[in-house]
């Protein structure tokens, strides 16, 4: 295998495995500030107790997010020099500003949500959950920005020539404003906050079936679940929106979306099928006759630029965007299902007796993380051959110091590091939910409890 | 050499400022992993971790914010160094994983050895995290061999070479002292009076390493002196250097630590700032063929970027400085465990 297949299989790996975490700090930040809010303004201890709880999954969530985090930071010039050489005056502001912005006001303000709740009053606490809810959530401003701008370069021109070519920045807005940047970061929030309030759900679901902390599970399943329904309509809105400005901007990658070929023909909306790309057909499929361009366009005769328009090496790989973008808008359509399902239940008072519901929600964690994976993926591969759309092919973007050897050897050395970190997260993480939410206690203990000694404590073991 | 108090120039500095605060801050909590091992019973392992614990991610927060201004500042630079040192900075991405969970999972398990297992795993990862910052840093002063196309053309063995190595146990030793310090201001009782008896060893060891690294760069670098020759007011700070270390065992005697751990601060920032006035304007010196060095001006990003930088700096900067110290403030006084700690 060659250098390119490799530095490319290495970012998606490590940058897919890292997005397992940062959706779901963003998605439980939200709920911790509804929790704990909650707890502020009604003082019942449930909302306490539930809010320590998450902390503490939020805490371990968080740390995966910060280790395989720092590996992004520096991956783009380790295996993609020639790229960052090429964007660095644009691209660079971009994570600049993610750390100054986003890194420093999380992780100060988590150091007070996880350790700090001896040492400050209720408000300041609160305070800082807040903050380290609009950190993460400011995190995913600053990285889906530059990410856009890969995707719809705005705000630059190019200056200097062959390969000391490189983009320059003319307008800093326009650059953050580029004409995708808004609807995927909108798409991008959505689909953090399923995956957050998802989790909840489903270790809340997994209590009442097991039956035990039922008062904290069907209050934290009811919050999860207020959460998904605005979450998940809101990602069908974002999803169409996001749709319109990849015709507008991207139309190769809309095209592979529905594997939609001749230019003159309307777009067919395809439920599923299997692309067969050299006689440009779809076989095994079920559609709808002219659904992509009534969709596109609000009629169903609209003609919809296809894929024959690009030469076959500017096209992205379609059977592959194909299916991941098809299987994540099942994926959205089925938590959509699961959500009507719930609130329905909910409404009508039998939500808690619905045991095969209950089953469902317990697995209905992994939804979003495949939907938030499968997004993604149709995003950057549909955007291939291309690293920065139209401007630089992901062939040109390599690191000439780097050797094919290297690349292999760290590719297998995260692939094994990996592996470990995600058993042990697992691990840990079901030992966490099997512990269950502790009983809080007094509320001047928790809160208001002033130097304790050392060995008035039951943790404490000063033997082993 | 004309100095021109320019873009360039001011990008130059917070760079440096960046990096300073990261070897301070982090240094500190590295250098209570490297002497993690020596705490022998797990409460007091518990408290050196428990000591860091709420700070230590927010330190790191530093070197990535670092990383990404290099990028924006000096794009030549992250993506030749990044690109060139690629194996020797695996490793160092491999061990910072490695550290920050074993931070996180240590005390999540009552088990003597998921708990020994972590700790190694947090003390070697410290110890090599140190190594390796100052290999990189040794390898910068020395110059690596770059090609007209800005390329490292070098390999994974061009940067172990003995000066290199010099420098990156001098950074150990440097952290190891500074984190005793660190840890001798956030404990109390017994295990305090441990760790001022480690405090002499350290201050020793770090000596030895400062004088070695000094006399090397002198006698086979001397390029790092130029602008000391040019400039003699830049002494200065060397002396300044050397009157903060000596303040350390001082304040240590009189027991006043964190005037010590505020000495120790002083010299991390002089060592950064003789760095960087020894190397400026460069930021990577190519040896053989200085010719193909990386400079403030031709590794730079486009003026219109380094000012959209700097605005977002000054907005940046004030609440980043804000929020840390509120933190410090919050957590501080010695450590006591309770049910959050790790």
């Amino acid at each position: 295998m060659d250098v390119e297949i490799l530095s490319r299989i290495q970012f998606a790996f490590t940058a897919s495995f890292h997005y397992i975490y940062p959706p779901l700090s963003i998605g439980l930040g939200v709920i911790l500030v509804i929790m704990e809010g909650l707890f502020l303004k009604t003082k019942n201890k449930l909302y306490h107790e539930m809010t320590r709880f998450w902390v503490k999954v939020f805490a371990l969530t968080f740390a995966m997010g910060v280790a395989t985090g720092i590996v992004l930071e520096f991956e783009f010039g380790t295996n993609w020099a020639s790229y960052s050489r090429f964007v660095g005056d644009i691209f660079g502001s971009a994570l600049a500003a993610e750390g100054i912005f986003a890194f420093f006001l999380e992780s100060g303000f988590l150091a007070i949500l996880v350790f700090g709740w001896n040492k400050v009053g209720p408000k300041t606490h609160f305070f800082s959950t807040i903050m380290v809810s609009l950190g993460s959530m400011f995190s995913a401003v600053w990285i889906v920005v530059a990410n856009s701008w890969q995707q719809t370069p705005a705000g630059y021109h190019l200056m200097g020539e062959g390969l000391q070519t490189r983009a320059e920045i003319t307008d800093f807005w326009e650059m953050v404003f580029n004409p995708s940047s808004m609807e995927r970061l909108a798409h991008t929030l959505g689909g953090a906050w399923l995956a957050g309030a998802f989790l909840v759900i489903s270790v809340s679901a997994f209590y009442l079936l097991k039956k035990r902390h039922v008062e904290f599970a069907q209050s934290s399943l009811k919050i999860g679940l207020v959460v998904v329904l605005f979450a998940s309509f809101f990602q069908l809105f974002t999803g169409h929106q996001s749709a319109l400005g990849i015709s507008g901007y991207q139309p190769a990658k809309l095209a592979a979306f529905e594997a939609h070929y001749d230019s003159a023909k309307p777009g067919d909306l395809y439920l599923f099928g299997w692309v067969d790309d050299e006689r440009q057909q779809v076989n095994l499929s079920v559609k709808i006759p002219g659904g992509l361009s009534f969709l596109l366009y609000g009629d169903a005769s609209k003609p919809v630029t296809g894929l024959n328009d690009f030469p076959v090496s500017d096209r992205p790989p379609v059977n592959a965007v194909f299916q991941s973008y098809h299987f994540m808008v099942g994926t959205g359509i089925f938590i959509i299902l699961v959500t009507l399902t719930s609130i329905i239940f909910w409404w009508r008072g039998i939500l808690f007796q619905k045991y095969w519901l209950l089953k469902i929600l317990v697995f209905s964690v992994l939804a979003p993380q495949i939907a938030n994976q499968l997004g993604w993926f149709s995003a950057e591969v549909g955007r291939q051959p291309w690293i920065v759309y139209g401007l630089m092919r992901t062939s040109e973007g390599l690191s000439k110091a780097v050797s094919a050897g290297q690349t292999l050897f760290s590719l297998i050395l995260f692939t094994l590091i990996y592996l470990l970190l995600f058993i042990l997260f697992i691990f840990l993480l079901d030992r966490k939910i099997k512990q269950g939410p502790e009983a809080t206690g007094d509320l001047a203990s928790t809160y208001e409890q002033k130097r304790q000694s050392v060995d008035d404590l039951p943790l404490g073991n000063k033997s082993s | 050499m004309d100095f021109t108090f320019d873009l360039n120039t001011i990008w130059f500095i917070l760079i440096g400022v960046l990096l300073a605060g990261y070897a301070i801050l982090d240094g500190f909590d590295l250098g209570v992993g490297t002497l993690h091992l020596l705490n022998k019973s797990d409460y007091d392992r518990r408290i050196m971790l428990n000591s860091i614990g709420p700070v230590w991610d927010g330190n790191e927060v530093w070197l990535v914010t670092g990383g990404g201004a290099l990028f924006a500042a000096f794009p030549h630079v992250y993506a030749t160094v990044f690109s060139g040192f690629y194996t020797a900075f695996m490793l160092l991405l491999f061990v910072l994983i490695f550290r920050a969970v074993s931070i996180e999972f240590r005390s999540k398990r009552d088990n003597k050895r998921w708990r020994q297992m972590w700790d190694i795993a947090f003390s070697v990862s410290s110890i090599l995290i140190a190594f390796l910052a100052g290999i990189a840093l040794g390898n910068i002063v020395q110059g690596i061999p770059l090609g007209p196309d800005k390329e490292f053309t070098g390999n994974f063995w061009t940067l172990i070479n003995p000066y290199a190595i010099l420098v990156g146990i001098t950074t150990v030793a440097l952290f190891m002292m500074h984190g005793a310090i660190y840890a001798v201001m956030k404990t109390e009782g017994e295990i305090q009076q441990k760790i001022q008896g480690w405090i002499n060893n350290t201050i020793i060891f770090f000596v030895i390493c400062y004088v070695s690294v000094t006399m090397a760069t002198l006698v086979y670098q001397p390029h790092m002196t130029s602008h000391f020759r040019d400039f003699p007011p830049a002494f200065i700070i060397a002396t300044l250097n050397m009157l903060a270390i000596a303040n350390i065992p001082r304040e240590i005697h009189h027991r006043r630590e964190f005037r010590a751990f505020l000495s120790s601060c002083a010299s991390i920032l002089a060592l950064m700032a003789l760095f960087a006035i020894g190397i400026f304007p460069n930021l990577v010196l190519s040896n053989p063929n200085p010719q193909y060095s990386l400079n403030i001006y031709n590794a730079a990003s486009s003026l219109k970027t380094l000012k959209i930088m700097l605005t977002i700096a000054i907005i940046g900067i004030p609440f980043v400085l804000t929020y840390t110290i509120s933190i410090y403030w919050v957590f501080r006084g010695k450590v006591k465990l309770d049910t959050t700690s790790y």
